[in-house]
């Protein structure tokens, strides 16, 4: 059973949550920028959490499946549509053998998360599906989808196999309940980025510790899966001090010589050299993977333990969900 | 150094026994990656070794329940790291043996094009250069940057030269450079801001394979300079 692409769109590829156990070696992790979100698009078609998704950008792929199917997005705004009728995210949808599931252009935000019940089952290259586009390796042929691809897909879990014959027998598109991902734990107001202080805090002058957290900063143009540069005020250290290059996370946020800090995301390199003024909370860090040039965000300090307890706190949230869809 | 446990970010805690890039360091930085593996923390996804520290990634909810009390999940990692036996003992254990890796390069020319900048700035011969280079013995300090990319200690202090100012926007994949006191090897056509003196046939990246890289943290490098018509025999298929 395949996923068939009819068009591309513009960025789409291949993503499960990372390529843990390799970087030792060099090797990115990657995975969905929004990890979030790709495990809510898995729970919502009973896949598990780290089965293999499309990730989609700004404008999104026509895809068709050989097999009725149920798949379910989240992430940002879309138009989407099955045969030309527009269907809700968040939620699992079927869609039937030889119809297209169609993307559109991105309303609001940036990316999305596709998952297929069954999970897209590419080989798994060290251990992960992601695609790793610099080595070109993973997800499909380690490169972003071309029209006419093919995708193996997997067997859907008992549970998703039941809804899908539950809403065919209804002839119904789509579930009626759904989970709001952002209502799941994250902040209200979106360009608020909760932080923690980093390990060179104390490196940086008074003037910087209190303009990183009070000043209002912008996405540059150099915003990708690797990282995003923010332009704001110059973050100056108390007195000039080399670094030895040190492991690096998603969220880490590295301020260069220039003095414009750099926002670490899932396709960061392993290690990096530059002192790291803070890092963004876990259950904060896809709020980047749908900023894009120009946008505003500002960042509130937290504690450690606060950023755990929102982690904590959301994971019990999703832990629910599951618990209830499954039952 | 005490060894110093501090949090980057709310999924990683490091390990730090030293603060200079040296050869004791990088033995004290493996003997605690070796007792890490050992003691297989719950909730640890990766165990990363850089220069002077070990990255310990971990999933703060695993933490939970695997005994952590909430609000507490950092101090209980910390605590269960301090706890592991040899960690970053007085003593150091013997290491198990390094493993030696010959990488021919062929120096100099098209393979090498900074090589005549370097001998001027380091106001020696070409040859003198690729000599210093090739006979100095190299450990595997840091792999990072790109899958592969080797952070080699050991470089003769003589041909210690900072970065170039512009790095150049691709290198060669097999380039060899030197800067910053140390030696590397350029996998995969990256950007690249070391002086590159030669180039390797071998490819360093290797992802059909396991490890996926021809080097190892902790390996130690030999360079033996090649010709041209040797580097074409030894040429690897991409």
């Amino acid at each position: 059973m395949n996923l068939e692409v009819i068009k591309p769109g513009l960025l789409t590829t291949v993503q499960d949550l990372g390529r843990w156990g390799w970087q030792r070696y060099g090797i990115v992790v990657g995975g969905a920028l929004d990890p979030w979100a790709a495990r809510v698009a898995n729970v919502l078609v009973g896949n598990p959490e780290n089965a293999a998704v499309l990730e989609i950008a700004q404008s999104g792929p026509d895809v068709r499946f050989e097999e009725d199917v149920l798949v379910a997005w989240c992430g940002a705004d879309y138009p989407v549509l099955v045969e030309g009728r527009p269907v809700p995210g968040d939620r699992a949808v079927r869609v039937a053998a030889g119809e297209t599931l169609s993307f559109g252009f991105v309303r609001r935000g940036l990316r999305a998360w596709l998952a297929i019940a069954g999970g897209i089952e590419v080989p798994l290259v060290l251990d992960s599906r992601s695609t790793y586009r610099r080595a070109g390796l993973g997800g499909h042929e380690g490169r972003i989808l071309a029209a006419g691809d093919r995708l193996p897909l997997g067997k859907p879990a008992r549970w998703a196999a039941k809804l899908l014959d539950q809403l065919r027998g209804r002839g119904e598109r789509n579930v009626s309940w759904t989970v709001h991902p952002g209502g799941l734990g994250n902040p209200p107001t979106p360009p608020l980025v909760r932080a923690v202080r980093g390990p060179e805090w104390d490196w940086f002058s008074a003037d910087a510790q209190r303009r990183f957290f009070t000043s209002e900063w912008r996405i540059t143009k150099d915003a990708d899966r690797m990282g995003a540069r923010l332009a704001g005020p110059v973050l100056d250290l108390k007195e000039p001090r080399e670094m030895i290059s040190s492991a690096v996370n998603a969220g880490i946020v590295q301020v260069p010589a220039g003095g414009e800090p750099i926002v670490l995301l899932a396709s960061r390199q392993s290690v990096g050299g530059y002192p790291r003024i803070a890092a963004v909370a876990t259950v904060d860090l896809g709020r980047f993977a749908q900023l894009r040039e120009g946008d505003p965000i500002r960042f509130q300090e937290i504690s450690l333990l606060a950023a755990h307890h929102l982690h904590l706190v959301r994971e019990r949230h999703l832990g629910m969900v599951r618990a209830g869809l499954v039952r | 150094m005490r060894m110093r446990i501090y949090p980057l970010g709310d999924a990683t805690l490091i390990v730090e026994v030293g603060d200079r890039i040296d050869e004791g360091t990088h033995e004290r930085v493996q003997q605690a990656l070796r007792a890490l593996e050992a003691a297989r923390l719950p909730g640890v996804l990766d165990l990363v070794p850089t220069f002077t520290s070990v990255a310990v990634y971990y999933n703060p909810a695993v933490l939970l329940a695997a005994g952590a009390s909430a609000g507490a999940e950092f101090e209980w990692l910390e605590s269960r790291v301090r706890q592991v036996p040899a960690l970053g003992g007085s003593r150091l254990r013997p290491s198990p043996s390094r493993r030696t890796v010959e990488i021919p390069v062929c120096y100099g020319g098209e393979f090498g094009p900074d090589l005549a900048m370097v001998a001027e700035r380091v106001k020696r011969k070409p040859e003198e250069v690729v000599k210093l280079h090739h006979q100095a013995s190299y450990i595997v300090f840091q792999i990072g940057f790109a899958p592969g990319f080797p952070y080699l200690g050991g470089l003769p202090s003589v041909l210690n030269l900072p970065r170039r100012p512009e790095p150049r926007v691709q290198v060669v994949p097999g380039s060899v450079g030197i800067a910053g006191g140390q030696s590397c090897v350029y996998p995969l056509a990256t950007p690249g801001g070391w002086h590159l003196i030669g180039r390797t046939p071998l490819r360093l990246f290797r992802p059909a394979q396991t490890p996926p890289t021809l080097l190892s943290v902790g390996d130690r490098v030999k360079f033996r300079p090649v010709t041209a018509e040797e580097f074409a025999r030894l040429q690897e298929a991409p």
